[in-house]
């Protein structure tokens, strides 16, 4: 997934230095896991469940709060795929390309994913309802080709029932 | 201990509770109440049965009828019929046809099938994952047990050793020796680690033990931190096994709870403490030492090597890193000795293996047998043959880091040595098996791929040179390629393999020489005449980049 700097202030993605929710997300996370820097991946994946990605406000925090540098807190936010520095859409359909899903179907069903979303690998719509990405194996490759829509896993899925799929969600 | 008429085991691996397992468990508890059977039936979850076509399942001992899938409305019919009335409840049977993995067991001691040899999963799908004293009752916490009060930890060491046991996680280091060399290290404190941060593509052993026998891991990291001298052990989960994270960690406070953890365990003066900690989705952090950096809060980046874990490991102290499955092997080995499992196997790869069987065949799923048997074994007796009746043309084997088998190995022994003399890897224990409608170009681009995206980008060669190896590929898939590429694809692997800092780089070029070594003349197709054999590559230029 690309990575944008949050820049300047008309980013979507940045939110304003005194959003109270982004805040009290930071303060829960850091309390549950205690303020120490092990913990940075812990709290890091907490904000980002809670919020759905980590806006640049919360990164600033956490390293307030740790006072691990903002550079290695940005560093360890982009290195990893669970999390995610930019707003993503409302449903975020994964898509596993690895090896054992790709020989038993999975490129057809990649086609019709695409086709039936509009998106290149790692773009959110315009509506802000769909993020695509491609991920590697999730772990349930005895039912491959797998998507995974939100928290919902699909296994065994054809081309024809990626309609199917999408028409479930909101 | 409580007799009981019938055992019900409903299917709760992450698949079958996606497909509403936990409903029909909540229904099956009303409708026995409602039947006043409650007293007379045992009714579990259990982990994954080792069948994916027909879930959720639905087993019923002792008759061991297998039914699925079962839908939450169907439970009425199924209790009335088959607990009630005592008959099997037609029309909800699983096809009998598609067997594998526990249910291939079941049947095999029913004496329809070759049977497999558990060890590893002994219990996964037998007893409840989530009730600590079901574990005790099938011989649980013994071994710690018995390590605590017979043996020394040099003994333990010892025990481990004569047992030949090797590393699963696809190395195949022998255990005992990593081991001895975390004991002998100086160290004020000293850690145990379990590696489950299980991403090989196709392999997912590792999630059916912690899914479906979280405490036999709790059990023989404790015994590992006694061998070697720790107090404090990580389990390493990947971020995308939620399961797996709730059951270990109810798991280990039944454990503190009963103080089977915590201080002085079973009234010796040895401390043990287990803590999880999740990934966040990078596949590099089943390197160990990337592991290790990702527990300490950084970037999984991969250390240089030496110094190793065992001396300097996480926060630079004496640190054993072991594999989800080879740890799982540890209780059983102290249990019933190490001459005991030296029966199972071979001499040089003693023991059991599990396989995940995946592709182009009629039964996917995962079998533990003993190391040993042989790609046609696998295919013809567990896999039930090749989908469709199509031939057998190469097998992918331990995940995108193993090899790739052409059919002409399909009978060389599946243990360490006999792969490492065909110039082979064994891996992870996944096994992709592919029919002649794969095209091999197209299937090491996509290995290809994976590494490109997961190569965590520290070192050069590996960051560079997988997307080269990509480049190429997808220029023959789009009838570009040249001859010169072949000459490119095996320097491009040999460099990865000398010059990469970590196993991810050193393995990622193995698809590339192997599709040269054994598939020449497929890859010449795509360049000299410009067709894929198997008409899978489009052979002309795609107007967008599915990267």
């Amino acid at each position: 997934m690309t990575i944008k700097q949050n820049g300047n202030g008309s980013h979507p993605a940045t939110v304003s230095a005194t959003d109270p929710a982004t805040l009290e997300a930071v303060r829960a996370a850091v309390l549950h896991h205690g303020a120490s820097k092990e913990e940075l991946i812990p709290i890091l994946s907490e904000v980002n469940r809670t919020l759905g990605y980590l806006p640049t406000v919360s990164l600033d925090e956490i390293s307030r709060l740790l006072r691990v540098p903002k550079s290695q807190v940005f560093s360890v936010a982009t290195f990893y795929r669970m999390l995610s520095t930019e707003k993503l859409g409302r449903h975020v359909v994964q898509f596993c390309e690895s090896a054992p899903c790709h020989v038993v179907g999975g490129r057809q069903v990649w086609e019709a994913l695409q086709d039936g979303l509009n998106l290149e690998p790692g773009q959110t719509s315009s509506d802000g309802k769909w993020t695509l990405v491609t991920v590697s194996c999730l772990g349930v490759c005895g039912v491959g080709p797998v998507i995974i829509v939100d928290e919902d896993m699909y296994g065994n899925v054809t081309p024809a029932q990626i309609t199917d799929i999408l028409a479930r969600y909101e | 201990m409580k007799t009981y008429r019938a055992m019900v085991l409903v299917s709760s691996d992450s698949d079958s509770i996606s497909r509403g397992a936990q409903e029909v468990f909540e229904r099956l508890q009303e409708e026995i109440a409602a039947f006043g059977m409650q007293d007379e039936v045992n009714l579990s979850m259990v982990g994954d049965i080792g069948r994916h076509d027909a879930i959720p399942m639905v087993i019923i001992y002792p008759e061991a009828v297998i039914y699925g899938p079962v839908r939450p409305e169907d439970v009425h019919y199924l209790v009335e019929e088959h607990l009630y009335k005592g008959r099997i409840a037609a029309g909800l049977q699983a096809p009998l046809r598609e067997m594998s993995g526990r249910v291939a067991w079941i049947s095999a001691r029913k004496g329809t099938m070759p049977a497999e040899q558990r060890i590893v999963l002994e219990r996964a799908g037998l007893i409840d994952p989530a009730s600590i004293e079901d574990y005790i009752v099938h011989d649980g916490y013994t071994a710690l047990g018995k390590a605590l009060d017979e043996m020394t930890p040099a003994q333990v060491i010892d025990e481990i050793k004569k047992s030949g046991l090797k590393g699963r996680g696809g190395a195949g280091f022998p255990t005992g020796l990593k081991w001895g060399f975390v004991a002998r290290a100086a160290g004020k404190q000293k850690y145990v680690i379990c590696n489950a941060d299980e991403s090989e593509p196709g392999t997912f052993k590792d999630r059916l033990v912690l899914e479906g026998d979280p405490h036999n891991i709790i059990e023989s990291m404790a015994i590992a931190g006694y061998a070697v001298g720790a107090t404090e052990g990580y389990i390493y989960v990947r971020g995308e096994y939620a399961l797996a994270q709730k059951r270990l960690s109810d798991a280990i406070d039944q454990a503190r709870e009963l103080g089977i953890l915590g201080k002085g365990i079973f009234g010796s003066n040895f401390d043990f403490n287990l803590h999880i900690h999740s990934g966040a989705g990078a596949y590099i952090c089943g390197e160990e030492t990337a592991l290790i950096e990702s527990i300490e809060g950084k970037r999984g980046e991969p250390r240089a090597r030496p110094p190793y874990p065992t001396t300097n490991g996480l926060w630079n102290m004496p640190t054993l890193v072991n594999n989800v499955e080879t740890l799982a092997n540890v209780a059983p080995i102290i249990r019933n000795g190490g001459d005991w499992y030296r029966k199972f196997g071979t001499p040089s790869s003693p023991g059991t293996k599990v396989y995940t069987i995946l592709g182009n065949v009629n039964v996917t799923g995962l079998i533990e047998v003993p190391m040993g048997i042989t790609l046609r074994e696998v295919i013809a007796i567990y896999a039930k043959g090749m989908k469709q009746g199509k031939s057998f043309k190469l097998a992918q084997t331990g995940g995108s880091s193993g090899s790739i088998i052409p059919a002409s190995l399909q009978d060389t022994p599946m243990d360490f040595d006999s792969f490492n003399r065909a110039g082979v890897a064994l891996g992870s224990g996944a096994l992709l098996i592919c029919d002649d409608d794969t095209c091999v170009v197209d299937l090491a681009k996509t290995l290809i791929n994976f590494f490109r995206r997961e190569s965590c980008g520290k070192c050069t060669p590996c960051r560079v040179g997988t997307q080269r190896a990509y480049e190429i590929l997808n220029r023959m898939c789009e009838g570009r390629g040249q001859m010169k590429d072949l000459d490119e694809i095996l320097t491009l692997s040999e460099n990865l393999a000398i010059l990469s800092n970590c196993g991810l780089g050193q393995t990622a070029g193995t698809p590339l020489k192997d599709i040269i070594t054994h598939f020449r003349a497929e890859v010449e197709a795509h360049v000299r005449l410009g067709v894929c054999p198997s008409g899978v590559c489009p052979m002309h230029e795609r107007p967008k980049v599915t990267a």
